[in-house]
């Protein structure tokens, strides 16, 4: 599904991917762990296309096409989705509103028929019991004066209504109560399926006892320094990042 | 001469006060009193000129493209606007009660009454002066002073024809009061209201200023609003003269004790336009909320005056304007607030929010703050912005494309001063009205 080569990105001079290559296949869950400055959420950023981030060098290339060359909304409308470290608060646009447009402009790319607000209703209810959030929210502009909570989990709700092939979880574990982390973590799980994949960014093993991994990758300055299985991510908990970062650091010191 | 209209346009700058004078003396001068105010407009006009942009209050406008042309008196009799025509401009509301005024001149046949109450008069300024209304004289060119304001004075030299629209106490008018002004043609027209709200009155009065077709006419309008002790005034100002006009529109208002002033005003047509809103707070307690949007585009030069005076102590006014800009157009905001020495325990609040949609548009903002009480709490500030990238990426990121995600956010802007209007029909069509405005490019 997708196949990442090589690649170098960075903001203005500052490059911050330092040759990054990753397969993530249909049905997988990949977990990209690492400390904090070691690039997980520019990767992150770059596969959803931020045009902040500048790629340099190497290839993604997602379900056999070029997916640097598609412009953020395009590359949503394929199917891929990045729920934010940081949702962005927007006031003054309801949730529903906003969540309907997204929904509605990628049925339309898809060549499908757009849905009423009536219809959206209808489809969204379930979506909220997901995630534990009440039918309010959706009269409430996105994320503004939302908890970190209630940010992560309408990321999450999103996510489900979007029902994307590739999601993209950009530290959706960081600032959540054990409560919060088990409802966005059911709400990930109830979304696996065998023809969808994941990307996990975490800096804790903590969301990993809930969202089980097939591979972990322990990113360092720019690079995966280590692959593995999920047993990987209990010894990085046991050893902390120091022990990889040492081979990691030495190109760099 | 006096059939000029369409052709009327020339651009001997300095015979345009001339053209005035001469269609000044070729009007009937009404009452002896009306005459005397008349005249009194007219010398005063002749005195001042145009405003340069050497005068402090024109500072960021140049209103040379209305001083350059010499704008004759438009036509009063109008044939050819039809009811129907005028079906877009009511918001969809058939119950208002609604005045159409073609020109500046009253049409009875455009109007439609509702029922409004005991103790409310709303008629033409024109009849109410000629049935001799006791109360028009006696506050008629008082509230909208022209000492200072030329084209106050130049309004004032040309009153004939207006809305009058007159509360006893305790009245209380629940359908809206909607004034319509229609301009046909490329000459001037010199619209003329006056409200008078009795103690503990209450109604929403809404001053429509629209055409019908895109022409290079001039509209030159003043209301004068009095408020009583207790009463409440919601008055909405919707300039959407076409793209080619000029407008200067001053609502000037006088607030006694307790009275309670809500405008808004809207301003998204126009070549050159401008909207002056001066309150004055005369008695304690009196309050104001004046709220303001304005769109601009293309070539659109859109200038927004206030002026919030506080004489009496324990007043709080708040304003809060937006402006969005785009094209290569240019918005103005003035805000002034004056806290006369008597006038303790003001609390004044004034914002100024602008969102740059192209980066060759321009705004300039002044709030103005000026205290001479030493027991007040006072807030003014002002703010230029453009589209939030990271915003505009958040929702690219979730299918929605580029555009459609600026119309969005330039919505989003506007939400909140949108949502102060209480009139629910005008906030949803005028919230249509901004999504509606910035999708040119994604209605396909």
């Amino acid at each position: 599904m997708l196949e990442i080569n090589d690649l170098h990105a960075g903001i203005g001079d500052r490059e911050i991917l330092k040759g990054i290559s990753l397969n993530v296949k249909a049905g997988e869950i990949h977990a990209v762990m690492g400390p904090n400055g070691s690039g997980k959420s520019t990767l992150a950023q770059v596969l959803a296309g931020n045009p902040s981030y500048e790629v340099t060098r190497g290839t993604v290339s997602y379900n056999g096409q070029n997916l640097l060359e598609m412009a953020p909304e395009v590359r949503a409308q394929n199917g891929i989705f990045l729920a934010f470290q940081y949702p962005v608060e927007i006031p003054g646009v309801s949730n529903a509103y906003f969540l309907r447009s997204a929904y509605n402009e990628i049925r339309k790319a898809n060549g499908q028929e757009e849905v009423d607000p009536l219809e959206f209703l209808d489809l969204v209810e379930e979506k909220l019991k997901l995630v534990d959030m009440d039918e309010s929210m959706l009269s409430r502009s996105v994320n503004h004066g939302f908890s970190g909570g209630e940010k992560k989990r309408n990321e999450i709700f999103q996510m489900a209504v979007l029902s994307p092939r590739l999601a993209i979880l950009d530290e959706t574990d960081s600032g959540l109560d054990i409560d919060a982390l088990r409802i966005v973590a059911e709400g990930v799980n109830k979304l696996r399926s065998p023809d969808k994949a994941t990307i996990v960014v975490t800096h804790y093993q903590r969301l990993l006892n809930y969202i089980v991994p097939d591979y972990v990758h322990v990113l360092a300055n720019g690079r995966i320094v280590k692959s593995g299985g999920k047993e990987l991510a209990l010894q990085l908990e046991e050893k902390g990042y120091d022990w990889l970062q040492g081979a990691a650091a030495g190109a760099v010191a | 001469m006096k059939k000029a209209g369409a052709s009327s346009v020339t651009t001997r700058a300095p015979g345009s006060i001339e053209v005035y004078r001469d269609d000044f003396e070729g009007q009937p001068g009404g009452p002896d009193w009306l005459w005397a105010l008349r005249k009194q407009g007219m010398a005063r006009f002749q005195a001042l000129g145009f405003p340069t942009t050497k005068n402090e209050d024109w500072h960021f406008t140049s209103v040379a493209p209305i001083a350059d042309r010499a704008f004759r008196l438009a036509p009063l009799e109008v044939r050819g606007v039809k009811r129907s025509d005028l079906a877009r401009f009511n918001f969809g509301e058939n119950a208002w009660h609604t005045l159409v005024f073609v020109n500046g001149a009253f049409s009875e046949d455009l109007s439609s009454a509702a029922v409004l109450g005991k103790g409310v008069r709303v008629s033409s300024l024109a009849r109410a002066i000629k049935s001799g209304t006791a109360g028009i004289e006696r506050h008629l060119g008082k509230i909208a002073t022209f000492e200072q304001h030329t084209f106050t004075a130049l309004n004032t030299a040309f009153i004939n024809d207006g809305a009058f629209v007159e509360l006893a106490a305790d009245a209380i008018v629940e359908p809206p009061i909607h004034l319509v002004f229609v301009s046909e043609g490329e000459g001037v027209s010199h619209p003329r209201n006056l409200i008078v709200a009795g103690r503990h009155s209450r109604a929403t009065v809404i001053e429509s200023y629209v055409s019908l077709r895109d022409s290079g006419y001039f509209t030159n309008a003043v209301t004068e609003v009095s408020l009583g002790e207790g009463a409440h005034l919601d008055h909405y100002k919707l300039q959407r003269e076409s793209e080619s006009a000029f407008h200067v529109g001053t609502v000037q208002i006088r607030e006694a004790r307790d009275s309670q002033l809500h405008s808004f005003s809207l301003a998204v047509g126009g070549s050159l336009a401008r909207t002056n809103i001066y309150t004055s707070l005369d008695g304690d307690a009196a309050t104001c909320t004046l709220n303001g949007l304005y769109l601009t585009d293309g070539t659109q030069h859109i200038d927004n005056q206030t002026s919030i005076e506080h004489i009496a102590p324990n007043c709080p006014s708040h304003e809060l304007y937006k402006g969005v800009l785009d094209g290569r157009s240019h918005g103005v905001f003035n805000g002034k607030v004056y806290v006369h020495p008597e006038a303790q325990k003001t609390d004044g609040k004034q914002s100024n929010n602008n969102l740059l949609l192209s980066p060759s548009a321009r705004v300039d903002t002044k709030p103005q703050l000026e205290i001479f009480a030493d027991d007040v709490k006072c807030t003014h500030g002002a703010t230029v912005g453009r589209l939030d990238d990271l915003a505009m990426f958040y929702l690219n990121s979730r299918g929605i494309g580029p555009e459609t995600a600026r119309m969005l956010l330039t919505y989003a802007f506007a939400a909140d001063v949108l949502e102060t209007i209480e009139l629910e029909v005008l906030r949803k069509e005028l919230e249509k009205m901004v999504l509606v405005r910035f999708a040119h490019d994604t209605v396909a």
